[in-house]
């Protein structure tokens, strides 16, 4: 399991950069995260970054975005616009927790 | 094609037919919409996942529905699109997944695949266009498939529109949240799939209505009574008829401990093995688990087969054709049959070390 380094602290990430350790994340290194993939965050990209945040632990699983708009009450067309392309992914790297699996 | 019911029910088994209002957990008991109650002490529920083409607006509801959209995971559905096909005198066909999970994640692919066959037996492939639209970053679910699933959809000069999540059909055009547009003229989507309407009435579902249950023994998150098995659970593997036989395996040696107040001790793996129809006589064979990407390689038998796993072969089609018989014989009577339900590292080929 590769380790790197963000903001001078040493972090558990996969092969493709999703954090692997959830206790590892803080508000300081999502603001990092999503720097790198080029989103600067705003009050309505923290509302879904916190609710990936909070539903993860008792899930088990990463949000998907039907999830995100049926439960987090966030419309999908939103998500598109705060996290272009591949909100899904975007959403779960800047939130430290794993990369949503497409289902299988 | 249509058989009994009753035929595969063993003796001492009550059937009862009738529609569910919802479960009380609480309660322990299921009220039907007739007024009567069945009272349990332990409840399986196994009602499925249905495509749901109302849940995308202008689907069903936009004038083009069994027109010129269709689906194939109904009986009606089937039949309808079997004659538009026949109709279909050449444009763009399009094949569409609404989202994850679906009912056989291959299923569409083997669908293309079979159009594409179907089309040169007639002799205007050169008058259709194909294009494969998915919400998935590739043409499947999972890396070296999707690479190998991929190039055959390029060799066949199928296009694939990735990442593509529908947000609304308009008349005969696809558009996405991120406001692509795909016009069809003849479209055969994979609906929404979600469970049955009770089981978000009773509380007991996710925004999908799937039961969130434990992914090793099927027992449900939320009450220490109720198991959810096939598709009607949230577990993430295949909505796939070998993903439901290969947990129930595991489930029924499960279900006896359970109830004898001991210990689950068997743990399902996510178990998935399906045939892929590609046209012209051949077919693939991909299995797979929660933990391993289906992989290159030979089964049930290591290095020998018959069966050679993510490669075209006519053995693997003719294994689809004798899989009939499996089913109704050996699979639905419940029977043994000669396949474990784990999945064994055995016989696949793999870049890293594995453990077995």
């Amino acid at each position: 399991m590769p380790v790197t380094t963000i903001a001078g602290r040493d972090i558990h990430v996969d092969d493709e950069g999703f954090l692997t350790v959830y206790d590892e994340w803080d508000d300081d290194l999502a603001k990092r995260l999503a720097a790198q993939i080029g989103v600067d965050l705003t009050e309505a990209h923290w509302k879904a970054i916190r609710f990936l945040r909070e539903d993860y632990p008792s899930q088990g699983e990463t949000a998907t975005l039907r999830r995100v708009s049926v439960i987090g009450g966030i419309p999908t067309k939103d998500l598109f616009t705060l996290f272009p392309k591949k909100p899904a992914k975007k959403m779960a790297y800047i939130a430290g927790l794993p990369k949503p699996h497409g289902c299988v | 094609m249509v058989k009994p019911r009753e035929r595969f029910i063993p003796d001492g088994v009550n059937l009862v037919y009738g529609e569910v209002d919802r479960v009380e957990p609480d309660g322990n008991e299921v009220l039907l919409a007739d007024g009567r109650r069945l009272l349990y002490d332990d409840l399986v529920i196994a009602t499925g996942v249905e495509p749901r083409p109302d849940q995308t607006p202008g689907m069903l509801d936009g004038g083009q529905w069994r027109e010129s959209i269709f689906d194939f995971y109904t009986y009606d559905g089937a039949v309808a699109l079997a004659k538009a096909l026949l109709d279909f005198d050449g444009g763009r066909l399009v094949v569409h997944i609404v989202d994850m999970p679906i009912k056989c994640p291959v299923a569409p692919l083997e669908f293309t695949f079979l159009a594409d066959a179907y089309f040169r037996g007639r002799g205007m492939r050169d008058r259709v266009e194909i294009v494969y639209a998915t919400p998935l970053p590739g043409a499947f679910t999972k890396p070296i498939a999707s690479k190998h699933l991929g190039s055959m959809l390029d060799e066949r000069k199928i296009s694939v529109e990735t990442d593509f999540l529908v947000e609304r059909v308009d008349g005969t055009t696809l558009v996405s949240y991120d406001e692509r547009e795909i016009n069809f003229d003849l479209l055969v989507t994979v609906p929404l799939n979600m469970g049955a309407d009770y089981i978000a009435r009773s509380g007991l579902g996710n925004e999908l209505n799937l039961v969130p249950v434990d992914k090793h023994t099927l027992l449900s998150k939320a009450c220490p009574n109720i198991f959810a098995l096939g598709d009607a659970s949230d577990i993430p593997a295949s909505k796939a008829g070998s993903v439901a036989h290969f947990s129930v395996e595991v489930f029924t040696d499960n279900f006896v401990r359970y109830a004898r107040g001991e210990p689950m001790t068997g743990r399902f793996d996510g178990h998935a093995n399906c045939f892929v129809e590609s046209g012209a006589g051949k077919g693939l064979l991909i299995d797979f688990n929660y933990d391993t990407e289906p992989l290159p390689g030979r089964y049930p038998i290591p290095g020998i087969g018959p069966f050679s796993l993510l490669k075209e072969t006519a053995i693997n089609h003719w294994g689809k054709l004798a899989f009939r018989w499996m089913y109704w014989n050996l699979l639905l009577p419940g029977r043994p049959i000669p396949l474990p339900a784990h999945m064994s590292m055995a016989g696949k080929h793999t870049d890293k070390p594995t453990e077995e």
